[in-house]
């Protein structure tokens, strides 16, 4: 049941775009069509899940026995890195269809800073393995369902007259300052 | 050489990297909830980019093209670790209100913009120069984006309050909404005027 809420928590009470602001530069980038964004949402669910249980391996097995854990940074950094690419190239040889849904997507996810965050995350608060993976898959859902969820949005804003001003991205932010006050309605349903 | 004070303005004005080039939003939306976190995030990653440009400036011949990338992501997490020891050793208190953020910044894409972009193309002292640019404007849009915020939201200027008790706060803006919102409003304000120069 703890680990059904820890999903839950982190598609919506804590959702990472929209109250922790992690992923922003993906989330404004990616989003102008849904199809766009859906490849993107699936891309991070399936890199995110993966990191964040490679990413406690690393830190539980590697450093932690080395009493290096003040390298973290460092080396999940390099973890991820090293996993994108090794993704892309799995995904290529054993799954082109796949690729060809998701390839473009996967190197940006190097710098979205929400898989990394994921990691950190999971290191300060203690989880196990299990909670880790959850979590990451959790949080990666969120950003998909706000990046999905956005671009529809933005697809329907773009035919609009809208002041010159506020073109671009002014009205990007204010869209997702409104979806994020949304998602406030989520605050206080589960606690952890 | 390029002039060093033509670099410094360039990042601070004319390429700005919060309103003008819009790149590292996550810590520009997530920690300006007061100026002093704003600018305290702005002066941390300011400090790692100056450090990041000049050693990937140094480095540049060495670093070998095809894996130049992963060469600049060790260098920049060196130096945001270094950073996050003296904080935690200096500057407690903010190292826990930016919490998560400081590992953080070694994603912020505009450290490693900077880095592919310039630093390894130019030399050291440009580098530098660069990177003090682009260090003071990203910390003038966290700043400016704080200060905003903290006076809607909570009704003080760096900790100082300024407005009377009874005139309402707007808490909206101290929490995540608000941080969309100002930034918006504040692009859609530099956006006219900006219109309006060229018309």
């Amino acid at each position: 049941m703890d680990l059904i809420l820890l999903v839950l928590a982190g598609v919506f009470v804590n959702n990472y775009v929209l109250s922790q602001f992690l992923g922003i530069c993906p989330f404004l980038g990616v989003s102008r069509k849904v199809e766009t964004a859906a490849g993107m949402g699936m891309a991070v669910i399936f890199v995110m899940s993966l990191a964040a249980g490679v990413a406690w391996l690393v830190y539980d097995l590697i450093l932690v026995p080395l009493n290096i854990t003040y390298l973290y940074n460092i080396a999940f950094i390099l973890v991820i890195a090293s996993l994108v690419q090794f993704v892309e190239m799995f995904l290529k040889k054993a799954a082109p269809a796949l690729y060809q849904a998701l390839g473009v997507f996967l190197p940006l996810i190097t710098t979205n800073c929400a898989v990394l965050g994921v990691a950190v995350l999971n290191m300060q608060k203690g989880y196990n393995f299990i909670e880790a993976v959850l979590n990451g898959f959790g949080g990666a859902t969120g950003f998909a369902l706000a990046i999905v969820l956005f671009a529809g949005i933005r697809e329907r804003i773009a035919d609009n007259d809208t002041p010159k001003a506020f073109d671009g991205f002014p009205l990007a932010l204010l869209t997702a300052g409104l979806m994020s006050i949304a998602f406030l309605g989520f605050s206080g349903l589960i606690k952890l | 050489m390029a002039n060093p004070l033509k670099l410094i303005k360039n990042g601070l004005i004319d390429e700005n990297p919060t309103f003008v080039q819009v790149i590292g939003m996550c810590p520009t939306l997530a920690v300006t909830s007061s100026a002093i976190n704003g600018i305290g995030m702005g002066l941390s990653t300011a400090a790692v980019l100056i450090c990041a440009n000049l050693f990937v400036s140094l480095l540049r011949k060495v670093i070998p093209d095809k894996v130049r990338i992963p060469c600049f992501i060790v260098v920049i997490a060196t130096f945001v670790t270094v950073i996050e020891f003296l904080l935690k050793a200096y500057l407690p208190a903010l190292n826990a209100s930016l919490g998560l953020y400081i590992p953080l910044i070694v994603v912020n894409c505009l450290i490693l913009a900077r880095a592919e972009a310039f630093a390894s193309k130019n030399g050291p002292v440009a580098s530098v120069f660069d990177g003090i640019g682009m260090g003071l404007g990203f910390t003038l849009g966290l700043g400016v984006l704080g200060l905003v915020r903290e006076f809607i939201g909570a009704g003080t200027l760096f900790d100082i309050t300024v407005l009377p008790e009874a005139f309402p706060r707007t808490l909206l803006f101290v929490m995540a909404p608000g941080a969309f919102f100002t930034l918006g409003c504040l692009m859609a304000a530099l956006n006219y005027f900006r219109n309006k120069k060229k018309a």
